[in-house]
């Protein structure tokens, strides 16, 4: 039986709702509002209707930066995807086998750079990455690769590629460990019966603990995928607010901090950084609805 | 003789097993390890063997000496502790109100609350960042910790109330029943009954709520950049940007950031991967 309604349940939410409320809930509606109005020479504010999306999608100034943005953010987005599941999967996979010596051990190491902050991963790998310290070019010399060596942060077809490994680098132990956890929770009985009927190892991978661990793949990659698109610090600080070198690592999170801030000669305008922050958000939302989309016609699967 | 083989095989499986597992942490422990050892080296010492431990002759705490002289990098580290500190009490005892709110008692309502605060899961709060530095500024509290707080306790309520609500749904009923039967008050069930019990899950909720707080650039580089402000990670980033061709100096600030953290992981990383594991079952 739920308890009553009483003034204590008011005083057990108040202060939740009221923070959450005045700097969540609100300035995301205040920030939507926004967008649609437009800041004058004299600083003064008018609305403008869809004006400014109308600028951030035609002009050619505007849209080319925003294109280039996007498209980036979709490389940064493909490219933890491709590399962070087989790597988690594979990870948690040898992990979750029984009798793994030191099993525990491993997960420590695993997990501990997703706890450390994206500044100081960014620098130390450029410091590693710098043909000034040569470190990167040593290592590749003791496999004999040395020639392969080349400042990959700085030149604009690597350095977008080469940034988002860092960041897989430092946040693949959060899906290993969801996927490992994932893993370890599948009954014995269920593995037990499919050897009696004669499965291999691989099989059993491949057709029972795949199919199981689906869902904790498809949290994963939501997480993954809200993160990344609002992705910021790591960008800033190995290659600061202009995301060089010529725009090639800009993502949606930098150009979004240039237009409200400004860089340079231009100005910052709050009005245009809301209705780009708008657009952020119709893309994190239609993400996130076809996630929940898919999860829903799964289970009406299941329940049918 | 057909034992053999097949131990051979197994033997050969398990090698290779530890080969892909231990080659990971190297390569996770590798850049951490490159930039702690050089940061006690001499300049020449990191450039000459950087893959090299420090020796007596290369030996170096210069850039410490730079780093810990700036008086402001102390400051930096009490800003970091306060806020999170600070923000995670607020975070946990509102959370955990509100959970024990939603979960408790039935109102009219209640779902679409639930559901409300559930939004802020999904949708990064930086997307508000535009209103919330006007408010921050109509309110008088731009390059205020207070700021920070605030946001980072909106940011993390939606999390915490979501897995502190599951815990609390778990609490039994004859406990709540038997306390009510004594007469007890609701905020007394709440905060003698039902708050140690979920003790656990708040150390869970604790882990996955300050990491992100401490590391975070965007808040503290829009809402509180000033010189006495400013949290140690952005003090870093701005530390490296402005002294990027003194190596000893930059590897120090580095490690300096890094270490706290190492520290408290050794000391409480069983618990939290038991937290993030358990969690993740249920």
């Amino acid at each position: 039986m739920k308890q009553k309604f009483g003034t204590h349940v008011l005083v057990f939410l108040a202060p939740a709702l009221a923070v959450y409320t005045a700097f969540s809930a609100w300035p995301l509606l205040a920030t939507l509002r926004l967008g649609l109005y437009s800041t004058d020479e004299t600083g003064a504010t008018h609305f403008a209707g869809l004006a400014n999306f109308q600028r951030l999608l035609t002009d050619e100034h505007w849209f080319g930066h925003f294109r280039n943005a996007l498209a980036n953010n979709v490389e940064f987005f493909a490219i933890h995807t491709l590399v962070q599941n087989p790597v988690a999967l594979l990870l948690a996979a040898l992990l979750s086998l029984r009798g793994v010596r030191g099993a525990a051990a491993y997960r420590t190491v695993m997990f501990l750079p997703t706890l450390l902050s994206v500044v100081v991963i960014g620098f130390s790998w450029q410091l590693i990455l710098s043909p000034l310290w040569g470190v990167a070019e040593k290592l590749l010399g003791f496999v004999g690769l040395a020639d392969h060596f080349a400042p990959w942060l700085g030149q604009e077809d690597t350095a977008l590629p080469t940034i988002t490994l860092i960041s897989v680098w430092q946040f693949v132990g959060v899906p290993l460990m969801l996927i490992y956890a994932a893993l370890i929770a599948i009954p014995e009985e269920v593995i037990e019966a499919a050897a009696v009927e004669g499965a291999g190892a691989w099989r059993i991978f491949w057709q029972i603990r795949l199919p199981l661990i689906a869902p904790t793949l498809g949290l994963v990659n939501i997480l993954t995928f809200v993160g990344n698109f609002n992705a910021f610090d790591l960008i800033y600080a190995v290659k600061g607010a202009i995301a060089g070198p010529n725009f090639s690592t800009d993502l949606l999170g930098t150009f979004f901090y240039r237009t409200f801030f400004g860089y340079q000669s231009e100005v910052g305008s709050a009005t245009m950084g809301a209705a780009l922050a708008t657009l952020m958000f119709l893309v994190i939302l239609a993400g996130v609805g076809l996630y929940f989309l898919a999860i829903q016609r799964r289970l009406q699967r299941l329940a049918s | 003789m057909r034992g053999a083989p097949r131990r051979a095989s197994e033997l050969g499986r398990g090698a290779l097993v530890h080969l892909t597992l231990g080659g990971w942490c190297v390569l996770v422990l590798g850049p951490i390890l490159l930039v702690l050892l050089n940061s006690f080296k001499t300049r020449q010492g990191i450039f000459d063997a950087p893959l090299g431990l420090p020796t007596a002759e290369t030996f170096s705490m210069s850039g410490y000496h730079r780093v810990l002289g700036n008086a402001a990098v102390l400051d930096m580290f009490a800003n970091s502790a306060i806020v999170t500190g600070v923000s995670l009490v607020l975070i946990l005892l509102f959370g955990a109100m509100a959970a024990w709110a939603l979960t408790e008692y039935g109102f009219r309502g209640n779902r679409l609350l639930a559901l409300f605060l559930a939004f802020g899961i999904m949708v990064p709060i930086r997307l508000g960042s535009v209103a919330i530095l006007q408010e921050m500024v109509a309110l008088n509290l731009t390059n205020t910790l207070t700021a920070l707080v605030l946001v980072y306790v909106a940011q993390g309520l939606p999390l915490a109330v979501m897995i502190l609500s599951e815990f609390i749904a778990q609490v039994p009923q004859e406990l709540k029943d038997a306390a009510r039967c004594d007469g007890v008050g609701e905020y007394r069930i709440f905060f003698q009954v039902v708050l140690p019990l979920i003790r656990p899950a708040v150390a869970t909720v604790a882990v996955f709520t300050m990491v992100p707080i401490w590391n975070d650039l965007w808040f503290p580089l829009i809402l509180a950049p000033s010189e006495g402000t400013q949290t140690i990670t952005l003090g870093v980033q701005q530390f490296v940007g402005q002294f990027a061709t003194d190596w000893n100096a930059v590897l120090a600030a580095l490690s300096l950031a890094v270490l706290p953290v190492l520290v408290l992981y050794a000391l409480f990383s069983r618990q939290l991967i038991r937290g993030i594991t358990a969690g993740a079952v249920k």
